[in-house]
């Protein structure tokens, strides 16, 4: 039995207007990564991370869960599940079930993008618990009514920490505050670049030649939303790698299957495989620049003869 | 027998984010989905603009399942907004059907 779209997209719109997030975290969960940077709260310019790398490994223990439901009647209680959750806050348990390896790694993300951004001398702070989810899935959902006031709130929360500019640091999170908020929250003046976009424009120096091949699966919302392609090659190739790309690359990459994970586990898996497949063809090494591409092609890639990383880790190694 | 609604019809008519009426029905979409349906998103749009309520309604899970990945819109000749044009049909659905928004 497939699983039932109304109380998943019901919970889904719950959360965002009860908790801000449509999978809620704690705290320490979403803003942990920074501790120790000694990141200025707010200011003119902030890194934003729309809570994207944080929320990755509670929804990935959500999404193993919901593919256990998939072929079970236990769909038929989701409707159930949407009541009690309006009381409870059952999703946050999901994320207590989050993998801690998950967590390190996307901090270490985090981590390694805010060093990549001081080294280009640009001065920015960090909204800790200010830094919203930017509510991209219930937008694409088309929750339009739910999504709208939860942007009205984001932005309020950015003029309220006076912030100008913000540096993004997934596609989309740029996508969402640099091309749909200014149409649908009056008075949106926040400037928006992507971190990718800030280091090609001041070329750090590389401080160490990487000498090896990477394949680059580009994502849908960088290369076709935003027309940012040519960004993370530059970086690459300034570091010495051999760029490696499958036929389906740039403008006319692949999905990675990602944005049907919250309701089609097993579609957006076996979209997944093929990417992989295309993608392993030209070598073993592949990286990524979304954690929404990267998780979804990492368990495809499960038993397969390929490794995926975020590109920030590569960037790190070769500019920091 | 398809039963028409022309309430749905005229609401697609007059919305200015949906907008298919372009489509030529060369194919390209469907040629390039990743998903491999044949239905999205050409014949999909038509339904919705014939007002073939019931048609559209039996395809709710083509309609979520939609990656919106833009595969298509990117090729597409005659420059349709297919992705919009899904996330307005999901936000329909979410209206309409599902209850979703009070």
């Amino acid at each position: 039995m497939p699983l039932p779209i109304a109380p998943i997209l019901g919970i889904l719109a719950d959360n965002i207007k009860q908790r801000g997030s449509v999978l809620p975290i704690s705290k320490k969960a979403s803003t942990g990564w920074a501790k120790g940077l000694n990141l200025p709260k707010g200011g003119d310019t902030v890194i934003y991370t729309g809570q994207m790398y944080q929320l990755i490994p509670a929804i990935d223990a959500m999404s193993k869960q919901m593919a256990m439901f998939e072929e079970s009647p236990i769909t038929k209680l989701f409707g159930l599940g949407r009541f009690a959750n309006k009381i409870i806050n059952l999703s946050f348990f999901m994320s207590l079930m989050a993998s801690k390896d998950m967590k390190v790694e996307n901090n270490r993300i985090l981590k390694n993008i805010t060093g990549l951004l001081k080294k280009t001398g640009v001065e920015f702070g960090y909204l800790y618990e200010d830094d919203m989810y930017s509510g991209a899935l219930i937008y694409d959902e088309g929750l339009d009514e739910i999504f709208v006031p939860h942007a009205k709130k984001v932005f309020e929360k950015l003029k309220k920490n006076g912030v100008k500019k913000i540096i993004t640091v997934d596609p989309h999170t740029t996508n969402m505050m640099r091309d749909i908020y200014p149409k649908v929250v009056p008075g949106y003046d926040i400037e928006v670049q992507s971190y990718m976009e800030v280091l090609a424009e001041k070329a750090p120096e590389v401080l160490k030649q990487c000498n090896k091949e990477l394949v680059i699966h580009d994502s849908c919302v960088y290369a076709r939303y935003e027309n940012m392609v040519d960004q993370p090659r530059e970086l690459l190739k300034n570091a010495g790698i051999d760029i490696k790309l499958p036929e389906l690359s740039g403008k006319s990459t692949h999905c990675c299957g990602g944005p049907i994970e919250a309701l089609f586990p097993k579609k957006a898996h076996e979209i997944a495989g093929n990417r992989i497949e295309q993608l392993s063809e030209e070598g073993k090494d592949i990286v990524t620049m979304c954690p929404i591409c990267l998780v979804n092609l990492r368990k495809a890639a499960k038993g397969k003869d390929c490794q995926l990383k975020d590109i920030s880790d590569t960037l790190a190694d070769a500019y920091l | 027998m398809s039963k028409v609604s022309s309430e749905l019809a005229a609401k697609l008519k007059q919305s200015t984010e949906f907008n298919a009426e372009a489509c030529y029905h060369c194919g390209t979409c469907t040629a390039l989905c990743p998903m491999g349906y044949e239905v999205l998103p050409r014949k999909l749009f038509r339904e919705a603009m014939l007002g073939l309520e019931e048609k559209v309604k039996a395809r709710i899970p083509e309609i979520y399942q939609c990656l919106l990945c833009r595969m298509c819109e990117e090729n597409c000749p005659q420059d349709v907004h297919i992705a919009e044009n899904v996330r307005y049909l999901r936000n329909l659905i979410n209206k309409e059907e599902m209850n979703l928004i009070k």
